[in-house]
């Protein structure tokens, strides 16, 4: 039969489930806006000074110290880990280059108890919370002294009382995780956050996809913050994405969402704190697109003919110049790749490089700015850049030395409990290297 | 009101029943005394009565997935978010690999995280994040971090009409996944007992249910909480001549081709519920194989490279000597599952009676 007519409300508004919005009358499609995008959010420019005085968090001496210390004892470590790899000591490495201030300006502004779950590039947020170069460097070797059990590739850290969680190869799954983990913690009524992060490739996984809609439906205390340094590998933005980068998507999604220089570690300060405060405040995600870049290495020592530890008899840097301080920081000349697997002299160029390099690294801004209010001189510097060689050295020789775990935990923490076929499997290999131990090196373990 | 109108200028149906009868008979266990007071029960109901007992005794336990918060598209989890209020038992958005990925996030926060995915066909886009990242999570980290809070339920096997993405058994991809344990129950009884095993369970389990059993199987269910231990396989039925081994819904069917071949041929077949598909009880299966000296495995899932294959492979290196006949299964074949050919695709007690009788004269 003829349906009844229903009563429907008066006023001429869309009622779908769906949507709220009003209706259009014309044919109008919404231009997606790349050219003139999201604005990138900076406190200071790239002589380190403060653009307008009341964005600067003020922050006191020896922390904003401890933000360019960390800075630069990364970039050391990073100098010397990917040389140890070309040489074959260590088998594989990541350097920070270029990316140091999206670490310590987001690890400066979260509580001690926050909840971290990294991609791989985020060496500098554990190195803030005060995690040993011992312990960096044992990950590498895989050695004894490893908290992870000599199970993954170097650079795959992981601390628990520092509250960082283990990293692992595949990209983006730790996004959803975080979301999870953020719901938990929300339930317990812990007053932490969890900050996750990843890279402006990885947040093309669907896993991205799936973390920012479960934290938005699901009203997690959260921090997506997406480091944008230009390429996934060889894959440039404009390869990536066709959008306005990832802070355009946040909306999408129902997240706060912003853009700021990732070189400018105050930028990144206050972006994360804020975030992070009315995250726990209001249960709800927040969105940070930090724009940086990724250098790429130019193996180089660190002062020009002084002897290294891998070449007793100095060396004559190529084509390096150390002007005076003020210019450009020597922690910046050697710049990464993607990993020690790439050349990136494959797809991007020298004056490509040389820009980011000279104009805008977050180690130089930010010692503009210290040397601005008189933190910081040339003495200082020179005196710094020795502690750290010495203390990375330190460490660096003592992994060197370390044996490797013993080969039975190859077995172990599959499950918490060993079952009867890796038991079986653990006396196997126990009763092969009887008879053939000779052709494995025992010696090393 | 149906018959007038357009009915009537159908055709009349003929005889046979429009759809088939099922190609099991479900037997219903005992009711145990040990645990207290008893329910009658069907499978989703058992479901239901073990998360309503792990909501009750872990304050962190939370179920969410698709459509959980109403009662799940199998009413599994009816009542429980009037219950426990709606940030323990809640909805997500629909993206199996955020399910999984946030259940594993919540289990690493320390919390019980009970994850819900509305059909295990669609279990795959969670593929990484299971054997990627929760299967891996203790083991890479040094046993610095771990998922064992997580278990992870789906629907499982044939139905009668499910066709290619409503019946699948998917046990056999994540076998091959050290540090995941996959558990599948035949019946409430199992179900409940292996679900609170799963939950509690310090490892990330996935628990396959079997769906042609939430309404069709039926027993007295203990109320209270009680636990079945994982990695133990049941004897269900003692005998001399050949052991036969299968797991959820095909239980059902080995046992009454084991009263078939009693009857008919005269032959004493031993019954094995394996239970737990990883890590799998090799122990008793091959203690019984050893008996017998002849074994047969059966599971819907298609033959090449199903989990028949992996006891097989296990069974002929452990008894090789005892063996009195090769090792037989009888499986799905390989192909997608079928719709309309359903009756002809399963592993049905016809084959089985087949391939046994075959074994015994071999």
């Amino acid at each position: 039969g003829v349906p009844v007519p229903q009563e429907f409300p008066s006023e001429e508004k869309p009622q779908f489930p769906g949507a709220s919005a009003e209706f259009a009358d014309r044919l109008e499609f919404i231009q997606p806006n790349v050219l003139s995008g999201i604005p990138v959010y900076r406190v200071m420019d790239r002589q380190g000074h403060v653009v307008s005085a009341d964005q600067d968090p003020q922050l006191p001496k020896e922390q904003v110290l401890k933000l360019y210390k960390t800075m630069t004892l990364l970039n050391t470590m990073d100098r010397i880990l990917y040389e140890s790899q070309r040489q074959g000591r260590i088998s594989f490495y990541m350097t920070n280059y270029g990316e140091e201030g999206t670490h310590v300006g987001s690890a400066a502004a979260l509580d001690d108890g926050d909840l971290v779950f990294g991609q791989y590039r985020e060496a500098g947020v554990l190195l803030y919370r005060g995690y040993p170069l011992e312990l960096f460097m044992a990950q590498c070797y895989g050695n004894a002294s490893d908290p992870g059990k000599g199970r993954q590739m170097p650079v795959h850290y992981g601390c628990r009382q520092r509250h960082f969680v283990t990293i692992s190869s595949p990209l983006a799954t730790q996004i959803p995780q975080a979301v999870g983990a953020a719901y938990a913690i929300k339930r317990a009524h812990a007053s932490r956050a969890v900050i996750c992060y990843f890279g402006e490739g990885a947040a093309s996984e669907g896993d991205a996809h799936a973390g920012f809609n479960f934290a938005a439906t699901l009203d997690c205390p959260i921090v997506f913050f997406c480091r944008n340094n230009g390429y996934a590998i060889s894959t440039p933005t404009h390869e990536q994405y066709r959008g306005d980068g990832i802070a355009a998507r946040g909306p999408g999604y129902g997240l706060l969402s912003i853009r700021v220089d990732g070189n400018d570690v105050f930028a990144v300060f206050n972006a994360t704190r804020e975030a992070r405060r009315r995250a726990v405040a209001e249960n709800q995600p927040f969105l940070i697109e930090a724009m940086t870049y990724r250098l790429p290495p130019v193996p180089l020592p660190i002062t020009p003919h002084a002897p290294t530890p891998f070449n007793s008899r100095g060396a004559s840097p190529v084509g390096a110049k150390f002007p005076a301080f003020g210019c450009f920081s020597p922690f910046s000349r050697s710049i990464g790749h993607h990993s020690t697997s790439d050349d990136s002299s494959a797809y991007r160029s020298v004056d490509e490089v040389n820009y980011w390099d000279k104009q805008d690294h977050p180690i130089s801004r930010l010692r503009h700015y210290m040397a601005n209010r008189g933190w910081w001189d040339e003495e200082e510097e020179k005196g710094w850049r020795k502690s750290t060689r010495r203390m990375v050295m330190e460490a660096f020789e003592r992994a060197e030395r370390e044996p490797k775990p013993n080969p039975q935990l190859l077995f172990s923490d599959v499950y918490r409990e060993m079952p009867p076929n890796l038991r079986r499997q653990r006396a196997a290999l126990e009763r092969h290297l009887q008879l053939y131990g000779e052709h494995y090196p025992l010696q090393r373990y | 009101r149906c018959r007038g109108g357009l009915w009537s200028r159908l055709p009349p149906l003929p005889a046979a029943p429009r759809r088939s009868a099922a190609h099991f008979a479900f037997q219903p266990d005992p009711a145990p005394s040990a645990y207290g007071e008893t329910q009658k029960m069907n499978l989703f109901q058992s479901i239901t009565s073990a998360l309503d007992n792990a909501l009750a005794k872990d304050p962190t336990a939370v179920i969410f997935g698709e459509d959980v918060a109403f009662g799940g598209v199998f009413r599994c989890t009816v009542g429980l978010r009037d219950k426990y209020g709606k940030d323990r038992v809640f909805n997500t958005p629909l993206c199996e690999q955020g399910i999984v990925g946030f259940g594993i996030g919540i289990a690493v926060a320390g919390a019980t995280a009970i994850a819900e995915i509305q059909f295990a066909d669609y279990i795959f886009p969670a593929f990484d994040q299971i054997v990627n990242e929760a299967a891996k999570y203790r083991y890479r980290s040094g046993d610095l971090f771990n998922c064992g809070n997580l278990t992870i339920r789906a629907p499982w096997g044939c139905v009668g009409h499910g066709a290619l993405y409503h019946s699948q058994s998917p046990e056999a991809f994540f076998a091959h996944c050290p540090g995941i344990k996959i558990v599948i129950p035949r019946s409430p009884l199992q179900a409940k007992g292996l679900l609170l095993s799963c939950i509690e369970d310090k490892n990330p389990c996935i628990f396959f249910e079997p769906k042609i059993l939430y309404r069709a199987a039926v027993e007295q269910v203990p109320v209270e909480p009680y636990t079945i231990p994982l990695s133990q396989a049941e004897v269900l039925q003692t005998g001399s001549d050949v052991t036969l081994v299968a797991w959820g819904t095909q239980v059902h069917v080995i046992k009454e081709v084991a009263s078939m071949a009693q009857e008919k041929l005269g032959v004493s077949c031993e019954v094995i519920d394996l239970r737990t598909i990883l890590p799998w009880d090799t122990e008793t299966v091959c203690k019984s194989v050893a008996k017998t000296g002849r074994l047969l495995i059966s599971h819907e899932a298609p033959l090449t490279g199903g989990f028949a294959s992996e006891i097989s492979s296990t069974v002929q290196e452990e008894c090789f000597l005892n063996l009195e006949a090769p090792i037989t299964r009888v499986c799905g074949y390989d192909t997608p599952f079928p719709h309309i050919f359903e009756p002809f695709y399963i592993p049905d007690k016809w084959k089985c009676y087949d391939a046994l009788r075959k074994m015994i004269n071999y």
